[in-house]
């Protein structure tokens, strides 16, 4: 679901380019449902995917809610750029980078 | 040097930005925003061969204003933009564009940097 979700990623940035001028958000919205899941999206400035995968069940979960915590995955992926022992595409060993997805889990849940 | 710190910075502030349209986009915002951040200056003039050669001309860069305005340090003066080079070189990677920052000093606080873009 990951994989074919990057896909679509390159799809929507690649045609953002070209027409929507004015909606350029760093936020892609809802990528495509399934039966099961609901595949976010959301890249940054530098290039950075992050996707998000939630059971279709959940209804509690709203477009915006779901910006929001893409938001503050961002700004704690930020905090984990700015600090100088971690080196850019290594993989992230972070106590708080940890604590905060678990809380934003443990809210949704 | 300084490249690691550019790819830091530029991921800060570009966290709440738009996305960029295209390279000519991405030099604006540094020489704007990025600059005025880490300079309190904005760039005094950004020119283009629109075929992936910038320059970017500061008449009073802030590492070189402590210095005398004579010919007496214009030999050194070189070694303390390095880390700008750097910066500037850092930064457009972590968005995504490759390049290589050049740059020269002709009279004291005046300097320009001059950044190639590699196409990859």
């Amino acid at each position: 679901t990951v994989h074919t979700s990057l896909d679509v990623v390159d799809e929507k940035i690649s045609a953002m380019g070209k027409a929507l001028v004015d909606q350029r958000e760093l936020y892609l919205g809802l990528l495509y449902p399934t039966e099961d899941y609901k595949v976010y999206g959301y890249v940054t400035n530098s290039k950075v995917k992050f996707v998000m995968v939630v059971d279709s069940s959940n209804t509690a979960l709203r477009d915006n809610e779901i910006r929001s915590m893409f938001r503050k995955l961002h700004n704690s992926y930020t905090d984990i750029m700015c600090n100088p022992f971690y080196n850019p595409g290594d993989r992230i060993h972070s106590r708080a980078f940890d604590t905060m997805v678990n809380s934003m889990m443990m809210q949704v849940c | 040097m300084g490249f690691r710190v550019g790819q830091g910075l530029i991921e800060r502030f570009t966290k709440d930005t738009a996305r960029f349209k295209d390279e000519l986009d991405i030099m604006k915002f540094i020489c704007k925003d990025f600059w005025t951040t880490v300079f309190k200056k904005q760039i005094d003039n950004l020119r283009t061969n629109h075929q992936g050669i910038y320059v970017l001309q500061d008449n009073k860069f802030r590492l070189l204003t402590q210095m005398s305005a004579g010919k007496q340090y214009l030999e050194h003066a070189p070694k303390y933009l390095a880390f700008t080079c750097g910066l500037i070189r850092g930064g457009l990677s972590n968005l995504g564009i490759k390049s290589i920052v050049t740059a020269e000093v002709s009279s004291m606080p005046a300097c320009k940097f001059q950044v190639m873009i590699q196409k990859m």
